[in-house]
């Protein structure tokens, strides 16, 4: 690999290659029912990986990595972590 | 609320649940895109900067451990001889170790000089990059790597450095400390701290699953709890007037240390084999001076 002066990174935010998805062992799966909207969940992400969807909070299974914060937080019971299957 | 641009892209490699990721994002998110982030080495670097990787959308300088105050102040000088420096916001994300041990050199410097710099220290209470070494950031009692309780030790022997109070003792326009489960109070304190003319400074308190021995969905319950029994009060003051300090978030009834103490696996010989009512009677203690200087 050839190394740029200064070990310069010229693409920014390049590191959404790197899906860190496959860390998960628990994933949160929202009620669409549930969720009214009020993205504390979104707020409360530590890796940016809800977004505000049109009917309920869509998250990125790309990169959540299964933390739990979102489904501890969310007040109405939207969010609820399940276990990953093979 | 947080912008709509995410300016800390996913794909970062901070653990599940980091505290520090999340005031990293809130406080890049909060300062917009004409930021420019310095940081020394630490979690923050080390997993977002996973070369040819990076997870900034903003400019990012990384420096050594020692110096990100120095070359946050080169700069704010550099900007400034440009005539570029109106509308920009620099940014210092620091870790406790950067901050309170080996970068408070090059902290004082800059705070004395006067750069207009917003220093943010994300403090997690230990050298959680390298394996959870003690430092002076570390609490009293708490277990470390390098301060494992046992017969004859209680785990960490020394109480925290008192780093904002040291920030504000250089009578400096803006100190504050904030923490992540308070976001909206983080977020208006950041942007007075970028508002001011002069050097900021911001101690978060980031709570660390890995470190501190606790179940990653419990972040913001444990940043909470800090708050809520007194361990670490949200407060602001300008120009060093500690007679003007200003507290941001009343604690009306104060809970006992113990609810805190038990969500950390850190504190756990506090509880187990025996319950050292002593160590945790002393912690207690510190909290209730604390206040009573606080006036409250």
């Amino acid at each position: 690999m050839k190394i740029s002066i200064g070990a310069r990174v010229e693409e920014a935010g390049s590191s959404i290659k790197y899906k860190t998805g496959g860390w998960r062992s628990y994933r949160p799966v929202v009620n669409k029912d549930k969720c009214t909207k009020c993205w504390l969940c979104y707020k409360y992400c530590p890796d940016a990986a809800i977004e505000k969807g049109k009917d309920c909070a869509v998250i990125d299974y790309d990169y959540c990595k299964g933390c739990g914060v979102c489904a501890k937080e969310c007040k109405f019971e939207a969010i609820e972590m399940v276990p990953e299957v093979k | 609320m947080i912008e709509e641009t995410e300016f800390l892209a996913p794909g970062h490699r901070m653990c599940a649940g980091c505290g520090v990721a999340l005031s990293a994002r809130i406080a890049v998110n909060t300062a917009g895109k004409d930021t420019i982030v310095v940081s020394p080495t630490g979690c923050m670097e080390v997993t977002t900067t996973q070369y040819p990787e990076t997870a900034w959308r903003v400019p990012f300088l990384h420096v050594a451990f020692e110096n990100a105050a120095s070359a946050a102040s080169g700069i704010d000088s550099a900007l400034k001889m440009l005539g570029k420096r109106e509308n920009k916001n620099i940014l210092v994300f620091a870790g406790d170790g950067g901050t309170f041990d080996i970068g408070l050199q090059a902290l004082s410097g800059m705070f004395e000089r006067g750069h207009k710099v917003t220093f943010i220290c994300n403090d997690n209470e230990a050298y959680m990059n390298t394996g959870i070494q003690r430092c002076s950031a570390t609490p009293y009692g708490a277990w470390t790597t390098t301060s494992p309780p046992g017969k004859y030790s209680i785990g960490e022997s020394k109480p925290k450095k008192p780093i904002a109070r040291i920030a504000a003792a250089h009578c400096i326009p803006y100190v504050a400390t904030a923490t992540i489960a308070y976001v909206a109070d983080y977020q208006k304190k950041l942007k007075k701290a970028l508002a001011v003319d002069g050097p900021s400074f911001i101690h978060v308190l980031a709570p660390c699953p890995s470190g501190w021995r606790f179940a990653s969905d419990e972040l913001i319950e444990v940043s909470r709890l800090a708050v809520q029994t007194g361990v670490f009060v949200l407060w602001e003051v300008e120009n060093g007037e500690m007679e003007n300090l200003k507290i941001t978030k009343k604690i009306p009834q104060r809970k006992p240390v113990e609810e805190y103490l038990k969500t950390q696996g850190r504190f756990k010989h506090l509880f187990k084999p025996v319950l050292r009512k002593d160590v945790i009677g002393q912690i207690q203690a510190e909290i209730d001076k604390k206040f009573e200087r606080f006036g409250l």
